[in-house]
């Protein structure tokens, strides 16, 4: 697009870039670099002569150990596994099925429920969280990750049904027609036609929720209270931090080791990843 | 119902019970169920509570008696109350142009060809990716007073003599946490706009570039009218998004200094959880809610205008 002498692409298109990209992942390097920094280089203050801010000659493993040995992080690594899968599970299934009805079915109401579904999927969960942590604790489902995995699906069962609709409309009503000509019923059209055409969809909307249960914070620092129920970002923003201390070694590690479960889910659907994305806001 | 009377039927033929199934109506009705039980018990429920919480004087373990409007009264007489609101209006406002404005040059610099070009994309999703909570606290550490590297980095730029205490003036800590959310919202922006420009034939500005326009000319004329029903969706809804954050300020700032960087939703945390005022804590809540339902609204109606066309 851009034409002309060469500084131009410089100017244009390789500092900007560079920028945008320095911008975007140094807190990334910052958060590597702090988790393998010894203490002692590590509260060295900026002004003193031997700061020495991007590298480390000596880097140590003390604080993941002390995260693994010290602290409860791999019973939280477990938590968010666990609540995570679960709940993307549950969406799923309630996101493909809902999806299916209102993409697909006639029924009374279908285009006003579509709306209701899709204003759900704007309400964020700060608006809710306290009449919501009073019905957990009536429900005496507080301090468990049931607390988690049934509440979580109401912010993504919304999206996985808006992003499914949009999947199911682009199948063919004659596939599943042909199906029930040969003797297929209704259920079993969905279910061996038109849901395996959507696969990609599936995996889309699995993906985009996984990630989403994982990261989230509020309902799981309102809902859980003992250490060893929380979730990752909930115990490393509790526990690592006593009063006013930061054990900023072993948060940065956490807040590493944290991230590489979604990094590594997300590196193997990065397409998958963007189309539900895209398809999240798009509708 | 005729079918379900038939008792015989041909081996391999449908249950009676998934006949069912075949009238349209049961099936949706089926399908739906799940969905609609889950988003009534813990969207539609937790909603009425929180109104019917918002008018009495309930804290944790005591029930409260109804006192109409008073929680709404305290609220907008209580200045850190005040405070929040010209915060978060503040917080949309700034981070919602300059996420806009980086995010379309990214998006613009991205929908070029260039070697590593899928790869850089994937990188430059992390922010948006990874937990924000376990991110912000790689930026509090990074705006640390002491230990701070911006303030190194600024120092040997020459821009600064002595240390700046990032999230100790209230200021400059909110500047800090406009920051981190224009950073973790800028490759939301960047990768939903490119799929938008994506879908905009490169034939058209050729054809303007033909013509004479210049590159200002074409993306004026050419590239942000068609790309406009992709940035009105994302702008609304990263609006709502950003509107009730909660993330990012409870762990830079934790609402301080002095509670001046409270946002709706943290001031809600302190007031409703923090010191177990559960009733006022939900008439903060709600208090959001006018300014949401406005820009639910504006995006339903804009969805159906575009839908139409």
């Amino acid at each position: 697009m851009i034409e002309g002498a060469r500084w131009r692409k410089w100017v244009f298109f390789y500092v900007p870039m560079a920028l945008f990209l320095l911008f975007l992942l140094f807190p990334f390097y910052w958060m590597v670099i702090t988790s393998v920094r010894p203490d002692g280089e590590l509260y060295r203050p900026w002004n003193s002569i031997n700061y020495n801010p991007f590298w480390t000659w000596k880097p140590t493993w003390d604080h993941v150990r002390y995260l693994f040995e010290e602290t409860l992080f791999a019973s939280w690594l477990w938590n968010t596994t666990f609540i995570a899968t679960l709940s993307t599970a549950i969406s799923l299934v309630c996101g493909v099925f809902a999806g299916y009805a209102l993409s697909r079915l006639n029924f009374p109401f279908a285009g006003s429920l579509g709306t209701a579904i899709f204003i759900t999927y704007l309400v964020p969960q700060t608006l809710l969280f306290i009449p919501l942590a009073e019905i957990i604790r009536n429900y005496r489902l507080g301090d468990t990750p049931w607390s988690l995995i049934l509440t979580y699906p109401t912010f993504l069962i919304p999206f996985c049904t808006w992003l499914m609709m949009g999947y199911f409309k682009a199948v063919p009503k004659e596939l599943e027609e042909c199906a029930r000509i040969d003797g297929a019923s209704r259920w079993q059209a969905m279910l061996y036609i038109v849901i395996p055409v959507a696969i990609p969809g599936i995996l889309s909307a699995g993906i985009f929720a996984f990630t989403l249960s994982w990261n989230e914070f509020i309902y799981a620092l309102v809902f859980l209270s003992s250490p060893q129920q929380k979730t990752v970002p909930v115990g490393v923003t509790s526990e690592l931090i006593r009063g006013d201390v930061f054990f900023w070694g072993p948060l940065m590690a956490g807040a590493l080791l944290g991230s590489i479960p979604v990094a590594i889910a997300y590196s193997f659907f990065v397409e998958h990843y963007v189309a539900g994305l895209t398809g999240s806001v798009k509708g | 119902m005729a079918i379900a009377e038939t008792r015989i039927y041909m081996p391999g033929a449908p249950r009676p019970r998934l006949r069912l199934l075949e009238d349209e109506r049961w099936l949706a009705f089926v399908l739906l169920v799940p969905t609609l039980a889950l988003l009534g018990m813990f969207i539609a429920y937790p909603f009425v509570r929180g109104i019917l919480l918002s008018v009495t004087n309930a804290r944790v373990g005591v029930p409260g008696e109804f006192v109409g409007l008073a929680n709404f009264y305290k609220i907008f007489n209580d200045g850190i109350f005040r405070t929040s609101v010209y915060n978060t209006f503040v917080y949309t406002g700034v981070t919602t142009v300059f996420k806009l404005a980086l995010g379309l040059w990214l998006a613009m610099l991205l929908n070029r060809n260039f070697r590593g070009k899928a790869f850089t994309r994937a990188f430059i999703l992390l922010p948006f990716i990874i937990p924000t909570v376990l991110s912000t606290f790689a930026w509090k550490w990074m705006f640390d007073p002491t230990f701070s590297v911006l303030n190194w980095l600024l120092y040997h730029l020459g821009l600064i003599t002595g240390r700046i205490n990032w999230l100790g003036d209230p200021d400059l800590a909110m500047i800090s946490i406009i920051i981190v959310n224009i950073w973790r919202g800028v490759p939301f922006f960047a990768i939903s706009l490119l799929a938008g420009l994506q879908t905009i034939s490169p034939e058209l500005s050729e054809a303007a570039a033909i013509d004479g326009a210049k590159p200002l000319q074409r993306f004026w004329y050419i590239t942000w009218p068609l790309l406009l029903p992709v940035t009105m969706v994302v702008v609304l809804f990263s609006v709502i998004q950003t509107f009730a954050d909660f993330q990012i300020v409870y762990v830079m700032t934790g609402g301080g200094p002095a509670n001046a960087t409270h946002l709706f939703a943290t001031y809600a945390y302190q007031i409703g959880i923090g010191t177990g005022i559960l009733s006022e804590g939900a008439a903060i809540s709600l208090a959001m809610f006018p300014v949401l339902f406005l820009v639910v609204i504006i995006q339903l109606l804009y969805i159906r205008r575009v839908e139409v066309r």
